[in-house]
């Protein structure tokens, strides 16, 4: 490594944590073979968005300024997650309006915040992609990776540098899965139906894998997937540049 | 208080202030409307005469207008003629009371009987002109006046618009400042009681989203569009 | 009309399952969302002119009163008659007081959502004025008493088939054969017309809305493709139009800006066919034109919400591409928002004008994906001022307090990382292993929103942070 490689810090998310390191290890594997040093704050938990979506301001305030705490001495600050990276990026500030010192260190963290894929190709301009795997994937947008902070060719031109694998054109990929975070509990019936428009997609595009950035998205169109019999297995995007493409896909056993 | 005071009184509260703008503001504001400048206006309306033409041109044909562009103000008739004859229109036409309609060579055409008046419901074609042409969606603008009855530009299921070429601008911006200047060269009040760009005959698209060429206003919009003519 | 937004989940799922609707919608989304991109990429100015779109709308929020005032002035000096109404029923009574003094038994309208907002047909019928919808969306909607589904389109919520049996049900005129031909939309559409010219030519009384009203000459402005807004205002004796206050604009060159984005947002058009702007009854000199032009000025909230936290709605010029782009509008349809303006303008604004306590699903039940503030023409931070509502019924306790509980319960945790970690190591550890077998569960218990519809993957088992301070 070089003399002063790049700190950054893995904001790991709590789905990753929770429910799917691999992704996180996928993340380490991509920054180190970028060239940087990667540090994982054990204090973190989570970046406050769902008390911040739900209307409790004052609780991810509260989250928000641990976050800051935690993550504010690294050079860089990367999520496997437009979400909880555009949470930071995008709304940190904002919650500091009438707190000037907050709201300064909110901007300083807020501009060193990145979603992982953006980061390697826009910061880092790494495209030293070493994976292999058969097949045909679709890749979807997740929305807050799109829309808050303009994730959208990087990955799609780090996955055409992936031996073997043939990206389908998935024309409806920046219409949103139905997600949405506790929206997809909150609305069940509307978070089904956009899940069955995204799965009647996939079959037309003949994808047999789905990839995208954000696991929450993932968890639940591949939920989607599995109850409705689909052969599509669902991956997060940097599994598959980090040549983990081989391990069980999400919800697989194993 | 009454409704008038109530709301210009909240508007004030919620914008902060005591009462009405301040006298700067208030001068500023003046100022802007006095001026009229522009916004941004999309380079496809810049251009020269045959650039803004073409345009002009192309975007009413896209909207499904039809034109007919005639070298010079003589084959106006015969253009007339054989629009209607295309379509086995009838030859009575409502014409819009303008002399610049009437100093077409009418003659020419002795079965084109045109009545000079407003709309009626049992008309089929009407023939008026149009102020100006604005190139940069290929629109006709027209008004209400004593020349150019409003009906006339509505009520007919044929709308047939005689436009002099050299009228066609490239902005709706420029199209205002052209009536503008007009108006006040002609001693009238600007604006009219209404001014309209026509963009193409009526459609619909609330069957299904599928757009209808010809619902309430004129199914056919067929624009004769004479070159050459000095002023 | 009276709101059912309360009714929200109950009605989406109805909704969902209904195959006419999501047909009819299939169709928005397939045709608009395609239409959109490619008008706006035609126009290379186009994100520039949205800046300008804000920029001028929020000058004018701040002049409001200015302006307001200047389009009075100048609307009167041409003869118009301006009415300032505070409240919906002051506006209705003032429109009834016009149509009385005009002799009106019948009314044609212009699609006017302010209209809808205040209720001005059921207020004119009951007081023995008949009012005719003459826009076509408009007018099948009125004969099938529904309400409009979206701003522009009012009613794409229905199939063909659905036009050409109501107006075969509906249309009882004696020269209309009832096994006449009415499958093909020019059949259709020619009936609507022939239908409608009656009411126009009989109207005393034409009203249509306004999509700006111009300060510097004291006009208002429509905008329209089918041409019935010209013809509503033309032929009747008086021409009323119906605005909010928020539809001022300084000049011609501020509402052609405004022109330039509003279209190509609303129908994918350059233009519509037909702008028109109305100053003033008709002159001396004019061989046609109503005699009486009135506008009337309609408050109903506006000046309160131009001093809070959602004063950016009020820019919005009605154009619907919320409402289009908007994956939840797509899937259940603009009445399952329950009043007058659905889809993401609707969650900000039904709020504000009937209440938190009964509009409060319209800003929950959005994923914040951002398509509309995207598309807004006037960018309103459509999803940010959803979430404000979301932070107001938090702290009313509009929110349910087991909601609350839950976003409280998560954060007590996420703030203390040994409780979290101690918490998560157990709670993940089991489901590690009760999922490992098949990877995922058909079945949780707490979580039957979830599984209901979706199977929910299983965790690996250890969390990342325990396996990395193993690693290390």
């Amino acid at each position: 490594m070089a003399p002063n490689p790049i700190r950054v810090g893995l904001f790991v998310t709590c789905l990753v944590d929770l429910f799917r390191p691999r992704i996180g290890f996928a993340a380490v594997r991509l920054l180190e073979a970028a060239g940087c040093r990667v540090e994982v704050p054990a204090s973190q938990t989570c970046c406050g968005q769902p008390a911040y979506n739900g209307g409790d301001r004052r609780d991810a305030q509260a989250i928000a300024r641990d976050v800051i705490a935690a993550f504010e001495g690294f050079d860089y600050v990367v999520a496997p997650s437009g979400s909880c990276a555009g949470m930071i990026r995008r709304h940190y500030p904002g919650l500091f309006d009438d707190d000037p010192a907050m709201r300064a260190r909110a901007d300083a963290l807020a501009a060193r915040t990145w979603e992982i894929v953006s980061f390697l190709a826009d910061v880092m301009k790494w495209d030293g992609v070493a994976a292999q795997l058969s097949g045909k994937a679709a890749y979807h947008d997740c929305c807050s990776g799109l829309r808050e902070l303009g994730v959208k060719r990087q990955p799609r031109a780090l996955l055409a540098k992936v031996a073997g694998l043939e990206v389908a054109d998935l024309p409806g990929s920046e219409i949103c899965c139905g997600f949405g975070g506790a929206f997809c509990v909150k609305y069940p019936a509307v978070s089904d139906a956009l899940a069955g428009d995204k799965l009647r997609e996939l079959e037309a595009a003949g994808a047999d894998l789905l990839l995208a950035g954000d696991l929450g998205c993932l968890m639940h169109i591949s939920g989607k997937l599995h109850r409705e019999g689909s052969r599509v297995r669902a991956r997060h995007v940097i599994e598959v540049l980090a040549d983990m493409g081989g391990e069980p896909a999400i919800g697989e056993p194993g | 208080m009454n409704a008038r005071d109530g709301i210009l009184g909240r508007i004030r509260a919620s914008n902060h202030r005591a009462g009405p703008v301040s006298v700067e503001q208030a001068t500023r504001n003046a100022e802007r409307i006095a001026a009229h400048r522009p916004n941004l206006i999309p380079a496809r309306a810049e251009g020269d005469a045959a650039t803004l033409t073409t345009r002009f041109v192309a975007f009413a044909e896209e909207v499904a207008a039809t034109v007919n562009r005639v070298a010079d103000a003589d084959d106006v008739p015969a253009a007339v003629a054989t629009f209607l004859a295309s379509h086995n229109l009838p030859t009575e036409l409502v014409a819009s009371p303008d002399p610049a309609l009437d100093a077409y060579p009418w003659a020419q055409q002795p079965l084109l009987t045109l009545q000079r008046r407003a709309g009626r419901p049992e008309d089929v074609v009407s023939i008026t002109g149009a102020v100006l042409g604005i190139a940069e969606t290929g629109s006709l603008m027209v008004r209400s006046g004593a020349k150019s009855p409003q009906t006339l530009h509505f009520m007919p299921p044929n709308h047939i618009a005689v436009l002099r070429a050299k009228d066609i601008v490239g902005s709706y911006e420029t199209a205002w400042n052209k009536l503008r200047e007009r108006m006040a060269a002609d001693g009238e009040t600007f604006p009219p009681r209404t001014v309209t760009l026509i963009t193409g005959p009526s459609r619909t698209s609330d069957i299904e989203k599928t757009s209808y060429v010809g619902m309430h206003g004129p199914h056919r919009l067929h624009i004769i569009l004479v070159d050459g003519q000095d002023d | 009309m009276q709101p059912t937004a309360h009714a929200f989940k109950e009605v989406s799922r109805q909704k969902i399952a209904d195959p006419d609707l999501q047909r009819a919608l299939l169709k928005l989304k397939t045709d608009f969302r395609a239409k959109r991109v490619q008008v706006v990429n035609r126009l290379p100015e186009f994100e520039a002119l949205r800046d300008e779109a804000k920029k001028l709308k929020d000058h004018v929020l701040e002049n409001l009163d200015y302006y307001l005032e200047t389009f009075e002035r100048n609307c009167t000096a041409a003869g118009g008659q301006v009415h300032w109404c505070a409240t919906a029923a002051e506006a209705r009574d003032t429109v009834l007081r016009i149509c009385r003094d005009a002799g009106a038994k019948t009314v044609t309208k212009g699609k006017s959502m302010i209209g809808e907002e205040i209720a001005l047909n059921d207020h004119l019928e009951a007081h023995g004025i008949k009012a005719v919808e003459t826009d076509l969306g408009e007018y099948i909607i009125q004969l099938r008493g529904e309400p409009p589904s979206h701003i522009t389109a009012p009613a794409v919520h229905l199939v063909k088939r659905q036009w050409t049996e109501t107006f075969r049900a509906l249309h009882t005129a004696s020269d209309l054969a009832p096994d006449r031909p009415l499958d093909e939309p020019r059949q259709i559409l020619d009936e609507a017309r022939a239908m409608l010219r009656r009411s126009f030519f009989a109207a005393e009384v034409g009203i249509t809305g306004a999509n700006f009203l111009i300060a510097e000459t004291g006009s208002t402005v429509i905008v329209t493709n089918e041409g019935n807004g010209d013809l509503t205002q033309t032929l009747a004796g008086t021409h009323i139009v119906l605005a909010s206050i928020e539809k001022v604009v300084p000049t011609l060159e501020d509402a052609m800006t405004l022109v330039r984005v509003l279209a190509r947002s609303a129908t994918a058009q350059e233009i519509t066919s037909y702008t028109t702007f109305s100053t003033g009854p008709r002159r001396a000199t004019d061989a046609d034109g109503p005699k009486a032009f009135h506008v009337v000025l309609v408050d109903n909230g506006r000046s309160d919400l131009l001093g809070g936290e959602f004063r950016e709605i009020l820019r919005c010029i009605r154009c619907g591409a919320c409402q289009s782009l908007c994956p939840v509008y797509g899937a259940v349809g603009g009445h399952t928002y329950g009043w007058v303006y659905a889809g993401p303008v609707g969650a900000v604004l039904t709020p504000a004008l009937i209440g938190l306590e009964e509009a409060r699903h319209l800003p929950e039940a959005s994923s914040f994906c951002g398509a509309c503030e995207s598309v807004c023409p006037m960018r309103i931070p459509l999803p940010s001022l959803m979430r404000k509502w979301r932070e107001r019924a938090f702290e009313t306790r509009v929110t349910p307090a087991a909601t609350r509980g839950a976003y409280k319960l998560w954060a007590f945790f996420a703030r203390r990382p040994v409780l979290y970690r101690a918490g998560a190591r157990a709670a993940i550890g089991l489901l590690g292993a009760l999922g490992r077998k098949r990877g995922r569960f058909r079945s949780l218990p707490f979580a039957a929103g979830w599984t209901a519809t979706r199977d929910f993957p299983a965790p690996e088992g250890l969390t990342f942070l325990d396996q990395w301070a193993r690693r290390r």
